[in-house]
């Protein structure tokens, strides 16, 4: 694991605080720009041990939250980690959100559930560091060894002297001291822990039960206006031509142009913005705007066509193998039973219930921005590519986001404002509606699987075949259209096809939570319960088994070909299995449990849900059962019971009534009537249980969701017999009796 | 046109088009961000406020219809987050995202003022408009039963989620 901290560096910060853009914001951005603020009056004696930790003479303890805050609680639980070691008390700290600064706090990103791995070890040693100076400070003041002092709640104390003082009366001095090296800084005994492990309520929640400005779309700046931006339903299609003049004089517009942009879909695709005195004012004129779009390539393109391309592909060879181990075809012959069956899951919209949003400012060559992304670093390299400014001449304000799931990775918004921003010459808030989200999103991509497997007379799995078809060029894979050929089971069964085909995409895709295991759990973990039928055994008896078979490569942990730990996959599968009741109870026609289990993000999750199914065929669920591996230690209870709990019901909501449907080259769905989420009376009871083992602990932020979906199916196989193969469920007749 | 309406308990005149919906002359003329876009339909509840005392969606009210009217936000609530649900949102740590939130509270105040104790029924049939994209559903129940109690008895001491964990593991 490689730092990227090293020891302050005073030139590092006057930069930073140049690049903010001085003090100019003060008054009205005090809670986006407080990096600006001390920049501007930066007091003496100030202690920064690193870029993480700031402690002033007064006694104020501040640490910066590294990554982006989109719901997963990282602004909280980051800091958590620093306050622990340097041994505050948390009602001590304030925590402020760091600027996007790589050279300065390494990767900012919330993606991949990254955050927890990555920084566990880092951010601790951070706090340990500056803890130690406090110590060499009060040790050369009282002329003591540092090893007689300690520490507790911000204050250094010589227990035999009885001497104490604040970490803030040290500051001056703390500063003088040498850093020590950050990777051989001693670390707590975890049952020391006094942070770590309680739960810590999110650092925003003041601001957010009390109205005050915190999301991406409640910036404001001196001076700014209010900008909307009109795209090709047919995603990238270029403008024909538009009615600019008109729009131009209508009320409160102040400019109206075309933004000649490109159909490469990860940039700025062609538009036009209409910039206002309101953001009324710029959506009202935008319902007088006249678009003539240009014939676009993909404008044939549906979900259905994608669907009979994939079974015309299903009719032949894959156009390539990805794995191959042993010979399907021998194993087939010797089988017991063998079993096929043709899975498919739609396109999905991630909407966050915040919409896209972004402000941005351009002054004298230099780009400022304020966004709600997941990745800054990755929307200064695009507005830096795409506008032709250097990326030192950028710099961005990470806001906290209302939502994320995935979409914010994409910097779209972002080079739409800032392009907008610097031809309008005004500082803009560009601001999405919902229909724009929904049909601008970079969706999860359908995807369409011929499986084929066998069991022996012993059912034990034989022979696993898969044949995906997919998005891509015939070079390259669409955004988070690519699955990897070693998830499980494969590596736990001797002889595996998997084969890939791939069909050209005029639709934006990209990562949505768990991503392709959202996807693949459901199509994998399904196939289990077919082949368990087969065999004659019960699912949660026939994932033992097929846990303890060896596979042509061996399974371990941290084996890129074979990433499945089996011991801690089992651990969670006979926990939940325990807290379920699994087997104990003999269920009525209509009702019925199912398991699913999967492995993502470095996190083990087994899911038990029970349903209830009217005759009709309403589904009920009547409660979810979870059990997860993540290592050691839950940093923050709190935040993991949320993420947790909300992964869960999130992957129901996909499950039972999400889909983006491809028409005319278009996304059909555009809002909330037609794209559902969860409703509070759809909410079934959600019992979570951790396992802790020696592994570090790992991110929480995804790895709870993929399981859900084919616990949920399994279950309504149990409970009528229909196996479900394609979502969501609404598409399906699941009446009975 | 010019309209003339109370928020959060004083007046306020602005100059606006007659269509101009309620949420954007909050966010956008009298700058109070606490009420949220979310989708413009009527679909999601984030633009929650109360208009004489009921819960309203922001998005749909266009300026015409504002005179004389009586509306609170979120930052109205209470002049200092001691509105029982401010309390028990902080103390369950409800939000997620937070960004349906303030709509949440205002759907619930709502809720309360009417219905000092209600029943999970009662909450099912007054939240079901609320959409959280982060369904933080479990809490939001939670919050409303907890902010009851703390009106019944406000000087209750806070809890936090351990206290209820260690409560639970006790029983
Ligand atoms: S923004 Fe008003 S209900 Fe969604
Ligand atoms: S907390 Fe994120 S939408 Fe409700």
């Amino acid at each position: 694991m490689s730092t990227p901290m090293r020891p302050f560096d005073r030139r590092d910060f006057l930069r930073v605080s140049a690049l903010a853009g001085g003090g100019m914001l003060l008054g009205t951005l005090v809670d986006f720009s407080r990096v600006d603020v001390l920049g501007a009056a930066e007091p003496a004696g100030e202690f920064e041990p690193n870029a993480f930790i700031r402690i002033s003479s007064a006694g104020v303890i501040t640490i910066l939250a590294k990554n982006p805050e989109v719901g997963q609680g990282v602004r909280t639980m980051l800091p958590m980690l620093v306050a622990e070691e340097l041994d505050v008390a948390w009602q001590q700290v304030t925590v402020e959100q760091a600027m996007s600064d790589e050279t300065k706090y390494g990767r900012q990103v919330a993606g991949g559930s990254t955050s927890t791995p990555t920084n566990w070890e880092p951010l601790r040693r951070a706090g340990a560091a500056g803890r130690q100076m406090l110590i060499a400070a009060a040790a050369a003041t009282w002329n003591v060894p540092a090893g007689e002092c300690s520490t507790e709640a911000g204050v250094v104390h010589h227990r035999t002297s009885r001497r104490r003082a604040t970490y803030g009366e040290l500051a001056a001095k703390a500063a003088t001291m040498p850093a020590p090296a950050l990777n051989t800084v001693p670390l707590k005994d975890p049952k020391d822990f006094k942070i770590i492990g309680k739960s810590i309520p999110g650092v925003d929640n003041l601001k957010i039960v009390t109205g005050k400005p915190l999301f991406g779309i409640d910036v404001t700046v001196p001076g700014m206006r209010y900008a909307v931006f009109e795209k090709s339903p047919v995603f990238g299609a270029k403008v024909a031509s538009a009615n600019v003049d008109e729009v131009k004089g209508l009320p409160g517009v102040q400019q109206a142009f075309v933004v000649e942009g490109s159909s490469n879909l990860s940039g700025l695709v062609p538009g036009v913005a209409i910039v206002a005195d309101s953001w009324w004012a710029a959506r009202s004129a935008r319902r007088r705007l006249r678009v003539t779009w240009e014939q676009h390539a993909t404008a044939q393109q549906s979900s259905a066509g994608f669907q009979a391309k994939a079974k015309e592909f299903f009719a032949g060879a894959p156009q390539s193998v990805a794995r191959r181990d042993g010979d399907v075809a021998a194993a087939y012959a010797g089988a017991a039973k063998v079993v096929a069956a043709e899975y498919e899951y739609p396109f999905l919209a991630h909407a966050p219930l915040e919409p896209q949003n972004c402000t941005a400012r351009f002054a004298d060559g230099k780009m400022e921005i304020w966004a709600p992304t997941q990745a800054p670093q990755g929307g200064r390299q695009l507005v830096a590519q795409t506008l032709g400014l250097k990326p030192e001449d950028i710099s961005i304000h990470i806001v906290r986001g209302g939502g994320g799931f995935g979409r914010r990775l994409a910097n779209d918004y972002m080079v739409e404002a800032a392009w907008i921003a610097r031809q309008a010459g005004v500082p803009v808030k560009l601001v999405w509606t919902r229909e724009d989200d929904m049909q601008h999103d970079f969706y999860r991509p359908s995807g369409y699987h011929k499986l084929k497997g066998a069991v022996d007379a012993n059912g034990r799995i034989t022979a696993w075949e898969n044949h995906f078809a997919t998005f891509g060029d015939g070079q390259r894979f669409a955004q988070a259209a690519s699955i990897s050929p070693n998830e499980f089971p494969i590596s736990f069964i001797p002889n595996v096809l998997f084969g890939v085909s791939q069909m050209p995409l005029g639709v934006p895709t990209g990562f949505l939570r768990a991503p392709t295991s959202n996807a693949i759990a459901f199509v994998y973990q399904s196939f289990i319960d077919e082949l368990a039928l087969a065999a004659g055994r019960d699912p949660l008896q026939f994932r033992l088994d097929l846990l303890s078979q060896v596979g042509a490569v061996p399974a371990s942990q941290g084996n890129p070909a074979s990433p499945v730990d089996a011991a801690r996959m089992r651990g969670v599968l006979e926990l939940v299995a325990e807290k379920a009741g699994w087997g104990k109870r003999t269920l009525p026609k209509g009702q019925g449990m199912g398991i699913g289990m999967h492995f993502s993000h470095r996190g083990y999750f087994a899911e038990v849900v029970e349903v209830n199914v009217s005759p009709r065929g309403e589904v009920k669920i009547v409660k979810v059962w979870v059990a997860g591996d993540v290592g050691s230690q839950i940093i923050n209870p709190s935040g993991a019971m949320a993420q947790v709990q909300g992964s869960v019901l999130d992957g129901i909501a996909e499950a039972m009534k999400q889909e983006i449907t491809i028409e005319g080259g278009k996304a059909v769905q555009s809002n909330f009537d037609d794209f559902e989420l969860l409703r509070i009376t759809e909410v079934p009871p959600v019992e979570v249980h951790f396992r802790t083992t020696e592994f570090p602990p790992t991110g929480m932020g995804e790895p709870a969701l993929p399981p859900v979906i084919p616990a949920l199916t399994n279950a309504i196989f149990q409970a009528t017999g229909k196996r479900i193969r394609s979502l969501p469920l609404a598409r399906h007749d699941l009446s009975w009796g | 046109m010019k309209v003339t309406f109370s928020v959060n308990g004083t007046n306020r005149t602005v100059d606006v088009p007659a269509d101009m919906p309620l949420l954007w002359i909050l966010r956008d003329t009298l700058d109070l961000k606490g009420t949220k876009y979310g989708c413009g339909e009527s679909l999601c509840g984030a633009c929650t406020v109360h208009i004489n005392g009921a819960a309203t969606r922001a998005c749909q009210v266009p300026a015409s219809a504002l005179n004389g009217r009586k509306v609170v936000t979120i930052e109205g609530l209470s002049a200092d987050a001691s509105h029982p649900l401010q309390r028990a949102w902080q103390e369950l740590d409800v939000p997620q995202c937070g960004y349906c939130q303030a709509g949440q509270i205002m759907q619930a105040a709502e809720l309360l003022a009417n219905n000092p104790k209600p029943t999970d029924e009662d909450i099912d049939a007054a939240m079901y408009g609320n959409l959280c994209r982060c369904a933080t559903y479990h809490r939001i129940r939670e919050g409303i039963h907890r902010a009851a109690q703390i009106a019944a008895n406000p000087r209750a001491a806070s809890r936090t989620r351990d206290d209820d964990a260690a409560a639970q593991g006790a029983s």
